[in-house]
């Protein structure tokens, strides 16, 4: 007698707690073993493209942090670094530092929240509690310096909104005196624990060849032994001026690019030492009144800001006619933006390069092969946020 | 190819008839080219030494609905070995059809969905051309200049027919999208006479 054995197709999320958020997931299975996997993304795609289209180049900041929402600084940071080439302004070096400041809080947010969700999708409970108390400290000090935990709209295309409150520079130094030991023992709960290991190591391996082709960038490229990173090969703001390490994995799997992760924020405190040790009192924008607005005791007293203030909240600046691609080294990977401006106040074309989304692209080449139990490893490993993948 | 002037040269001189133009600016290489010649200069700049643009970031597409070749099919490239970006370009008309790169980049796959799925825009050979970023049952492509902010349809819950249902979109006011433009110091730019383009308001 003779049975016919058809594969399996399970639907894994869209509401999934190890889904990282609202990916669809079509897995055709052979017993265990997956076949094949098909993504079906989008479910938070809100049109971010087409409103900024609609939006003057200030109004279109805040639309940056909802993309990659565990760190939303270093998108912005595209976005100002886009215009600020293309107005050809120069960023005051106090402002520079803010925002490179800042980019690595953001690093060190996102790196904490993928670190310990990937150790929770393979059973560790700990890290994330660990963790997230720690993300906590670096949300108030968003909130302090910008007025909200999560969308902080803080730069500006010639610097940043506000300078930092009183107190604020003393506080991060502080947080990087105790944040090493923080990191000390997630390591000891998980760089060397068997179970983590034996899920991690070996699994989702991708070859250098690979990492290319399918668009890799940030850890995941890292991770498969490339040494690239914008912030050295392509320095932007005050990166050249500040030095640090950038972690290089062996094997390209998901255990080394958790590693990459762990010496990142190492580094990252680092930098965020060196920006406080440097900062020096001084201007946070630029002061060309037709990009950045007047202070609030300047419209009550000159005539000319009160115009600049209305102008540059109705109309809003204009952006010469060019055509440019600005790329930042966010935590998840290449964050570019390919800006078209057509000489009016709004961009003609904004196309957000996300690094989550080649990333993605690549599950079903990562995932064939392995069993049912390997895909939240991996998916973990991707560091996947939909935010910036469905934009 | 460590400069971005020998790379300009050796591509005008490789590639010769195949390049319409080429530029420098903000540090990146502009290169245009005719529609039939993407997969041959695709296949150069990927596989030559000199120049190793072995990573294809991104593809879009620009909208000019006014011109007669529409859309701007736009790819930009990285060159790790030599730190250089590339933004290759070419023009084309609404209903043309164009090649897929999955062949020679594997990432190309979702890229050109995305661009198929907000612009239209067709591909040749493309193994699995859905949309991707829309809704299921979706009509119209977003990122067309000629589709309104607001949407044409809004998905509501109804308690009749229990369940999630498609309607035309239902606004109490308008997009409004006011004409700042005035003479702010008249310097710089002249206004020009514009067609009153807030009727609506």
């Amino acid at each position: 007698m003779t049975k016919k054995i058809k594969n399996l197709n399970l639907n894994f999320g869209p509401q999934h707690p190890a889904a990282h958020g609202v990916l669809r997931l079509i897995l055709e299975l052979d017993g265990e073993v997956v076949e094949k996997a098909d993504p079906h993304i989008g479910l938070l795609h809100r049109g971010t493209e087409k409103l900024i289209e609609n939006k003057t180049y200030m109004q279109a900041v805040p639309y940056f942090d909802r993309l990659d929402y565990v760190a939303p600084m270093n998108q912005e940071h595209a976005f100002a670094l886009a215009i600020e080439k293309i107005l050809d302004i120069d960023v005051p070096i106090r402002a520079q530092y803010i925002r490179v400041m800042f980019c690595e809080i953001g690093r060190i947010l996102s790196h904490i929240l993928n670190v310990t969700t990937q150790a929770l999708d393979v059973g560790a409970l700990t890290p994330s509690l660990w963790g997230f108390e720690e993300r906590e400290t670096l949300m108030t000090f968003y909130e302090r310096a910008s007025g909200s935990r999560l969308h902080a709209n803080y730069f500006r295309a010639g610097g940043v909104h506000q300078d930092l409150p009183v107190g604020l520079e003393n506080d991060i130094a502080k947080f990087c005196e105790t944040f090493p030991k923080i990191i000390n023992d997630l390591e000891n709960l998980l760089t060397d624990n068997r179970i983590f290991k034996q899920r991690n190591v070996d699994i989702g391996v991708v070859t250098k060849d690979d990492a290319l082709d399918y668009s890799f960038s940030g850890v995941m490229i890292r991770g498969s032994g490339i040494p690239w990173d914008l912030r050295k090969s392509q320095p932007y703001d005050c990166y050249d001026q500040l030095e640090f390490k950038i972690p290089v994995g062996k094997n390209g799997d998901c255990y080394d690019r958790y590693l990459c992760r762990i010496e990142e924020m190492k580094e990252s405190v680092s930098i965020i030492k060196q920006c406080l040790a440097r900062m020096e009192k001084g201007p946070i924008k630029t002061f060309d009144g037709k990009i950045s607005p007047p202070s609030k005791s300047e419209i009550k007293q000159s005539m000319e800001a009160l115009i600049h203030h209305f102008k540059l909240f109705t109309e809003g600046y204009r952006v010469p006619k060019d055509e440019i691609y600005t790329a930042v080294e966010a935590p998840k990977g290449e964050f570019g933006v390919y800006l078209i401006s057509d000489g009016s106040s709004k961009p003609y074309k904004c196309k957000i390069r996300a690094p989550g989304f080649s990333h993605l692209q690549s599950m079903d080449y990562l995932i064939k092969g392995h069993m049912l139990a390997d895909v939240p490893a991996v998916l973990g490993s991707l560091d996947i946020v939909f935010g910036e993948v469905d934009r | 190819m460590n400069n971005l002037i020998d790379l300009e040269k050796k591509i005008n001189s490789e590639l010769t008839t195949k390049i319409n133009k080429t530029s420098i600016k903000h540090n990146q290489i502009y290169v245009e080219i005719d529609k039939e010649d993407l997969i041959d200069v695709v296949l150069f700049i990927k596989t030559n030494k000199d120049t190793k643009f072995r990573q294809l970031i991104d593809i879009t597409v620009v909208d000019y609905p006014e011109e007669i070749q529409r859309f701007k099919i736009v790819y930009l490239f990285l060159s790790h070995e030599f730190n250089h970006r590339m933004i290759l370009s070419y023009f084309i008309n609404e209903n043309e059809l164009i090649s897929s790169l999955t062949t020679v980049f594997p990432s190309a796959n979702w890229m050109e969905r995305e661009v198929f799925d907000m612009y239209g825009v067709n591909f040749k050979n493309h193994p699995d051309l859905r949309r991707i970023l829309t809704d299921y049952g979706f009509e119209g492509h977003p990122l067309r200049k000629d589709f309104p902010l607001t949407g044409h349809s809004e998905v509501r819950y109804s308690e009749e027919k229990k369940k999630v249902i498609n309607e035309p979109v239902k606004l109490e006011q308008n997009y409004r999208n006011f004409d700042y433009q005035s003479p702010w110091e008249g310097t710089k730019y002249i206004k020009e006479i514009s067609e009153t383009n807030d009727k609506k308001n």
